[in-house]
């Protein structure tokens, strides 16, 4: 079975019409990527498939391991392995980091009928994930995010998606505002997650991401839709030729 | 957008339904009649076996009150209070209480259910402690009368006076005669004026000379009783280089009507004492359409009567209908410090109208307001602050910073600041914010698995976590699941 299967789906946002009927399918144990110009849809879409507010979904389906994903509140989809890596992550100011892991990791768990993680070794859990994502112990005490650096966000994304486990991953521009070093330790964070039960949706903009996050299938978004489909190779054909080919065919 | 209206038709269903502590205790009592005159207030004092000073001390603010009028000026909006409608002493059958056991059993059931466990705090005396392990005496006051005061022979061997008040007046006379209506005087304003008429107990404490008290005071405010007011009269005295923390907590049934709770709270520090005032108040607020409620018109002030003395009050404010007030401090001494740090939750239908005063009276006072106003429902949410300087009072500093969030639209967050600064070298610095809380960040944390309720709960314990870390540490972690439940639809 498909771990997520997109549809036909149409979006609209406030009477305007985003997806247009977007189809997508990911089995376990994939990397997809997907690229695409500015403002083509792929934030709505990871948008629509976490669940967030604000979006009509006027046709199509989405199932997640076969189950009707549209039907769940975006927290029963974190539950069930949803994770999106946000490319704008928000601050939380007051809350701090390590507690917010913490009582998001036991809603989940909780969710699941699962035990709640003692102090302890939550605490080591914690501490071996940020070590190896090189994420100081003085940033899990600030406040989430809150004066957090562009990059020091994205890898508080790959913190929590690491500590969580989801079966589905998207992470939605995670490069950007990375430099060269803090890319490469995000990729390793990112790669040693991949399994043959866990599936990545990686949106990017550059092709350079995928030398290190290296896809098993790319897609090109455009105005709505998936316009092309193909291996990791199309990667570079795009970032040789652009985007004008596809515009016609959207 | 779609999240926030979710959170907002939540929040909105919330109500009385969620007031854990709405329950009745069946006991029977001993009322004065109803309604207010000469002869209520000499019934009250004679049900106290006061001396005749004090009777006289509250006759003439009886007379006093019948010239005065109810103030107007803060934004918020009831029906006239018919004075005569109500009973203003209530007290639990039976004859004087000794010790616990002699305590009305449903009494004691109550304050259990409170989470206020007077029997085992009682029991834990003699008892070897774990190292660090914080005890707090009670004095818990079921409606007009106090019922309980536990700890009292440890705090006696520190030389520390705690016990109702009533009691203070027949046995510490001279130290009640000395301070009682010197910082709130019985011509303050028309609810303390009725407060120094009708109150019928509360707490005293007075800690001497160099004492560091050994422990967290505290007092437990009960109404139970219907149509009865509550008029609390609370006293704390720190001598000279004595520190005291005291917190104060508050709840009632679910009631239809809405009751009077008119309190007064008067703190002295003398040279190089203070006081730490905590209140976690969370009286009956009302249902879902503004039926019932506590009107809460509570005078609260300190006076740092001595140099270097320091007086901080720190609230958690949830409950109530109406809440007026305004713990204040008249910063006297030189190089004296008022705190205020507050955090005032308002939902429902409540009004809130509440801050703080600094008076700047001494050399290099110092003071610091740190205000968080949380609006939700159709609720009104009101900061009120007052800071002025002295002539005298060169070197007068104060920091005050407002922060408001509103949930929802039809809530609203209003910010009155006065300031006055009659000398030149005064330096008041004044900061003020309002936001919605967002859908962005409420989004977040579902994704992450926090259900919405979850999300509101800790986003609004976020907001207001530096006034939180004021509190000591078991009333932090009370008042942050307060906080939750006052905002979520989910009660454990
Ligand atoms: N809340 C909204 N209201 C109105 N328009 C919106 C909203 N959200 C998205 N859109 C529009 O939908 C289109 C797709 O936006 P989206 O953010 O999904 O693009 P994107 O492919 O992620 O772009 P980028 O590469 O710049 O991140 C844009 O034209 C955007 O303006
Ligand atoms: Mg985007």
């Amino acid at each position: 079975m498909s771990l997520l299967e997109v549809k036909n789906l149409q979006v609209r946002v406030e009477e305007r019409e985003i997806l247009h009927g977007l189809s997508l399918t990911v089995n376990p144990g994939e990397v997809h990527a997907i690229m695409g110009p500015n403002g083509s849809g792929k934030s709505t879409l990871s948008h629509v498939i976490a669940g967030k507010p604000g979006y009509q979904v006027t046709g199509g389906e989405i199932l997640f391991k076969g189950e009707d994903l549209l039907e769940m509140a975006p927290d029963v989809r974190a539950a069930k392995g949803v994770f999106l890596a946000f490319q704008y992550p928000v601050e939380i100011p007051g809350v701090a980091t390590m507690n917010f892991l913490r009582t998001a990791l036991n809603a989940q768990r909780k969710a699941r009928g699962e035990s709640e993680y003692s102090t302890p070794d939550f605490l080591k859990k914690v501490r071996e994930v940020a070590a190896s994502l090189n994420i100081p112990q003085d940033m899990l005490r600030r406040g989430v995010n809150v004066g957090f650096s562009g990059g020091e966000k994205k890898r508080n994304e790959i913190l929590q998606m690491a500590l969580f486990q989801p079966s589905l991953c998207i992470l939605d521009e995670m490069d950007s505002g990375l430099d060269i070093d803090a890319l490469r330790v995000a990729a390793d964070g990112v790669n040693a997650l991949r399994s043959p039960e866990r599936a990545m949706v990686v949106i990017t903009h550059y092709q350079r991401l995928l030398n290190y996050i290296v896809p098993d299938v790319v897609h090109v978004m455009s105005k709505g839709r998936v316009v092309k489909s193909g291996g990791k190779e199309l990667a570079l054909e795009l970032e040789a030729s652009g985007y004008a080919q596809f515009e016609d065919a959207a | 957008m779609a999240a926030v209206q979710e959170t907002v038709d939540r929040v909105r269903r919330i109500d009385v339904d969620q007031y854990r502590y709405g329950f009745e205790t069946l006991i029977e009592s001993d009322k004065a009649p109803k309604g207010l005159s000469e002869d209520t207030v000499r019934f009250i004092s004679a049900k106290k076996n006061e001396p005749a000073w004090m009777l006289e001390w509250r006759l003439e603010a009886y007379r006093r009150w019948l010239t005065m009028t109810e103030p107007k000026w803060a934004r918020v909006d009831y029906p006239k209070i018919d004075y005569q409608d109500l009973y203003y002493y209530s007290a639990p059958k039976k004859k004087e209480i000794g010790s616990l056991d002699e305590v009305d059993p449903e009494i004691l059931k109550t304050y259990e259910k409170l989470g206020i466990p007077l029997r085992e705090v009682e029991m834990l005396e003699g008892v070897v402690r774990p190292e660090g392990e914080r005890r707090i005496a009670v004095d818990a006051v079921f409606d007009s009368v106090s019922v309980a005061t536990t700890f009292q022979k440890e705090l006696k061997a520190a030389g520390v006076i705690f016990m109702p008040i009533s009691e203070a007046i027949r046995e510490h006379p001279e130290l009640v005669k000395k301070y009682l209506g010197t910082v709130v005087p019985t011509t303050d304003n028309y609810f303390a004026t009725l407060n120094s008429a009708v109150f019928s107990d509360g707490s005293f404490v007075y800690v001497p000379p160099g004492v560091r008290c050994p422990m967290e005071l505290s007092t437990y405010f009960r109404i139970n009783e219907r149509n009865t007011g509550q008029f609390e009269r609370t006293l704390i005295i720190a001598d000279k280089g004595a520190y005291v923390s005291y917190l104060e907590g508050c709840t009632a049934p679910q009631r239809d009507e809405n009751q009077l709770h008119a309190a007064v709270v008067e703190l002295v520090t003398h040279d190089d004492a203070e006081i730490k005032y905590s209140t976690v108040q969370n009286w009956y607020p009302g249902n879902s359409e503004g039926k019932g409620g506590i009107y809460n018109f509570v005078t609260k002030r300190g006076d740092c009567r001595g140099n270097n003395s320091k007086i901080s009050w720190t609230q958690v404010e949830t409950g109530s209908a109406i809440t007026w007030k305004y713990p204040s401090c008249i910063l006297r001494g030189d190089n004296s410090r008022g705190e205020f740090y507050s955090i005032a939750i308002s939902n429902g239908h409540q009004q809130v109208d509440s801050g703080t005063k600094m008076i700047h009276l001494g050399k290099n006072t110092t003071s610091r307001i740190i205000s968080k106003g949380i609006a939700a429902g159709v609720s009104q949410n009101t900061y009120r602050g007052l800071v002025t300087a002295h002539r005298k009072a060169t070197g007068a500093r104060n920091f005050t910073a407002c922060d408001s969030l509103l949930i929802g639209d039809k809530c609203g967050a209003h910010t009155v600041p006065y300031v006055e600064a009659k000398n030149s070298s005064a330096l008041f610095e004044h900061e003020a914010t309002t936001s919605k809380i967002s859908e962005d960040v409420l989004f977040y944390c579902v994704q992450r698995g926090l259900s919405q309720e979850e999300a509101v709960g800790l986003v609004v314990n976020g907001f207001v976590k530096d006034v939180l870390q004021q509190l000591p540490m078991e009333f932090a972690v009370e008042a942050q699941k307060l906080i939750s439940i006052s905002l979520e639809g989910s009660v454990g």
